[in-house]
């Protein structure tokens, strides 16, 4: 029974596809995987939206949206409403071609991402090889199109919004790899599957997840900074900073393509916090091991949900950073760091086992942690803003 | 140490987060259509016209009391120019008793009026007030907007009900004037009558 | 020779001609991008994953980036008045015929030297990993160093100049 509910998708699929012929079998099954992807998680987005607006009310003692349907559940479906009835405006010197592409392109790489995540026990789309590498090969191709995206409406707002995302990205995705790749490093696999499987022993009842050791707690950290820098979430939403770009590279954007933005923003929200799971935090395995009857898609969803939260609550807290903190909180901070790491992997993983290397590999991370901290706050490269003519 | 003070603003984000739930008093929206806060003392949205009833409550007599004389001064100084009043040929007896023109039109486009109040400072007849009525919303933005006389007229008791200490100032003021100038009609009526009997004694 | 290759083909070549022939830099950029991912599906289509991953993501993710930013930051992004061959197309003209001559020969001459392989081989990730530090570890080092030297003229040419020496 308890194997039944967990493999419950799998086992759905398999039945609904023995009806068909054997020539047609394999098609439908990934028809099947593909549609339930694309219902799922756009469906989870909705759902979003209207939790981070009631989260973030909230955090900042309001109600938040509470007039459609019961407790507001129902805003998403007007909003979707009311973006699909809109005027698409395409402004008359944009590149019209380019323009049009851009969300599409967008939407169509973040959605790939999804197919090597696995969801679940046996629930993953393609059990690749190189997952980890298609994964990243695919979040990088959302650059070209958030370029793209700002380039085709010749407007200065989108162009200087998508020149800021650009360059944000490409900083990010340095710490975001080299931060990975501890994982990699530790399970010798590129495969997704194989991190998880990886995870997926206890000790005492506690889990084998990567972010319970010092070099993955440290990863962690900052594979959180990278992926928020990545998907230009608050406090890294430079890009689309309201109160000088108007929004960005998508502010020549209406109505429903609009709204691909959106939901490619949310997705993409989604997709890092799902390999951010997978790589350290166990991905579908169970928190306790008397809780592993659980099915393992609920937990790789609760983690995911859980992230999502944690995205909602930062940017509830953080204020925006200016340009040059970003970039030198990436390139002198969090790199260097993400460098450290790499050391303290290798070290980790031929010292053997023994208490000794927790109390090494903790006391380097730490220590040089503090030490850079104390030095850049020192300097004022990091820390509180100071005003020049404010005062 | 660096990431202290994130942290210390999570804490505080997480306690409004979960402190929202449980204490009312962290919450002070208030939901407005159905709950509503009774206006400030103070408040003002757009200028109304003051008429004295006869008998309170009964609005019929809002052209006959109306308070406005049409010395257009309010018309004149208003910044943005959202009142036309038109005079009136005739004249009809005030409060006072004394004969005055009325205003045969008075119209406020209130969606030029800025709410600055000036009209009410200007007035000398205490007949234009300003009033806390802000549901406003037509779906005719060109007529629905244009105030006639007939809907910007609201009587004694209602600017009583709204400015409550306001308009017992300007009603003492009204009484104080109205016996000032009784006074002023009766000495005058006294001199008269004294000036007729010199001349009669005079005469005699 | 699959009728997939073909369509990849096709869309490698008419990407790449499209950048030569296109008036607007950005678009030229653009296409260049399109022929990148041509070569990346080629790649896959032949089951080399990680090849064709890594393509996608130097290629698309990192080069074409720096290829707009090149042509946004200088002022390359107008669109030229007149024709966008240059006068010196004839030594172009002679240059890439010989290139092509050069890479056509080597490619002939290789048919000719590895044997015909009849089953697809499966190359794992680990396989190219193994591969690069054992077999063609002095290429990986000499690359490295070229990097990183790269890496030390680049912070050398963005490093603030100093007060005294302007």
């Amino acid at each position: 029974m308890i194997n039944t509910l967990d493999q419950i998708f799998v086992l759905l699929r398999h039945w609904l596809v023995s009806f068909l012929p054997a020539a047609w079998q394999p098609l439908v099954g990934v028809l099947l995987s593909v549609a339930a992807i694309v219902c799922l998680f756009p469906a989870l987005f909705a759902l979003t939206t209207v939790f981070e607006r009631k989260g973030l009310a909230r955090i900042q003692n309001r109600l938040g949206p509470n007039r459609v349907g019961p407790f507001g559940l129902l805003q998403p479906i007007a909003d979707g409403i009311k973006s699909l009835t809109k005027e698409d405006i395409v402004p008359l010197s944009a590149d019209a071609a380019v323009h049009f592409l851009a969300p599409v392109l967008l939407l169509v790489a973040v959605f790939m991402g999804f197919a090597v995540l696995p969801m679940g026990r046996n629930m993953v789309f393609v059990d690749m090889d190189a997952g980890l590498l298609f994964y990243f090969a695919m979040s990088a191709s959302t650059e070209l199109s958030v370029f793209m995206a700002g380039w085709s409406s010749r407007n200065k707002y989108s162009l200087l919004g998508a020149m800021r995302a650009v360059a944000q990205m490409i900083s990010y995705e340095v710490p975001l790899l080299l931060s990975s790749v501890v994982v990699v490093m530790m399970t010798g696999s590129l495969s997704l599957t194989k991190i998880v499987a990886a995870q997926s022993g206890f000790t005492w009842g506690l889990p084998h997840w990567f972010i319970f050791t010092p070099w993955g707690c440290a990863g962690f950290v900052m594979y959180a900074i990278a992926t928020t820098a990545e998907t230009n979430r608050s406090p890294f939403d430079l890009p689309e900073g309201e109160s000088e770009l108007v929004a960005g590279y998508h502010t020549e954007y209406s109505g429903f393509k609009f709204a691909l933005f959106f939901l490619g923003e949310y997705l993409a929200m989604f997709s890092i916090s799902g390999l951010g799971t997978t790589l350290f935090l166990g991905g579908w395995s169970a928190p306790f091991s008397f809780l592993t009857w659980v099915p393992s898609w609920i937990w790789f969803f609760s983690k995911l949900m859980l992230s999502i939260f944690v995205f909602i609550w930062m940017r509830g807290t953080l204020p925006r950073l200016r340009q040059d903190q970003l970039m030198n909180f990436a390139w002198k901070f969090v790199l260097p760091l993400c460098l450290l790491n790499l050391m303290v992997v290798a070290l980790w993983r031929f010292m053997g086992d023994g208490w000794l290397r927790w109390v090494i590999c903790s006391a380097i991370l730490i220590g040089a942690y503090a030490t850079m901290g104390w030095g850049e706050m020192r300097r004022g490269k990091i820390g509180p803003r100071s005003y020049r003519y404010a005062e | 140490m660096l990431g202290e003070g994130i942290l210390k603003g999570m804490a505080e984000t997480a306690k409004n987060f979960f402190g929202s739930y449980f204490s009312a008093e962290r919450l002070t929206t208030v939901e407005y259509p159905e709950q509503r806060i009774a206006p400030f003392e103070a408040a003002r949205v757009f200028p109304f016209l003051v008429f004295d009833s006869k008998n309170p409550g009964d609005g019929a007599d809002w052209q006959t009391g109306m308070r406005c004389v049409a010395c257009q001064i309010c018309e004149k100084e208003c910044p943005p120019k959202c009142i036309f009043i038109e005079k009136s040929k005739d004249k009809k007896p005030d409060a006072l008793g004394k004969p005055q023109f009325y205003p045969v039109k008075f119209d406020i486009d209130i969606s030029v009026c800025m709410s600055c109040q000036i009209c009410v400072e200007v007035c000398p007849f205490e007949a234009i007030k300003m009033d806390t009525e802000f549901e406003l919303s037509t779906v005719d933005r060109f007529g629905g907007l244009l105030l006639d006389r007939q809907q910007l007229a609201k009587s004694n008791e209602y600017y009583h009900q709204i400015h409550p200490a306001e308009a017992a100032g300007v009603d003492a003021r009204l009484v104080a004037e109205k016996v000032k100038a009784d006074a002023k009609a009766r000495s005058a009526a006294d001199a008269a009558v004294a000036k007729a009997a010199a001349i009669a004694g005079e005469g005699a | 020779m699959s009728f997939v290759f073909y369509i990849l083909a096709a869309l490698t070549v008419a990407g790449g001609l499209a950048a030569m022939l296109l008036k607007n830099t950005v678009h030229c950029a653009l296409a260049l991008t399109v022929a990148f991912a041509g070569l990346a599906l080629l790649f896959l289509n032949l089951d080399a994953q990680f090849a064709g991953f890594a393509q996608i993501l130097v290629y698309i993710g990192a080069v074409a980036i720096l290829v707009v930013f090149a042509i946004l930051l200088t002022r390359g992004s107008e669109t030229p008045r007149d024709g966008v061959f240059s006068r010196t197309w004839l030594v172009g003209l002679v240059i890439a015929a010989g290139v092509f001559a050069v890479l056509g020969w080597a490619v002939i001459g290789s048919v000719r030297v590895l044997p015909h392989e009849t089953a697809v081989p499966t190359v794992t990730v680990l396989q190219i990993g193994n591969a690069l530090v054992s077999r063609y570890v002095l290429p990986l080092e000499i690359v490295a160093v070229l990097l990183t030297a790269a890496m030390i003229g680049a912070v050398i040419v963005a490093m603030h100049e100093k007060e005294g020496q302007k």
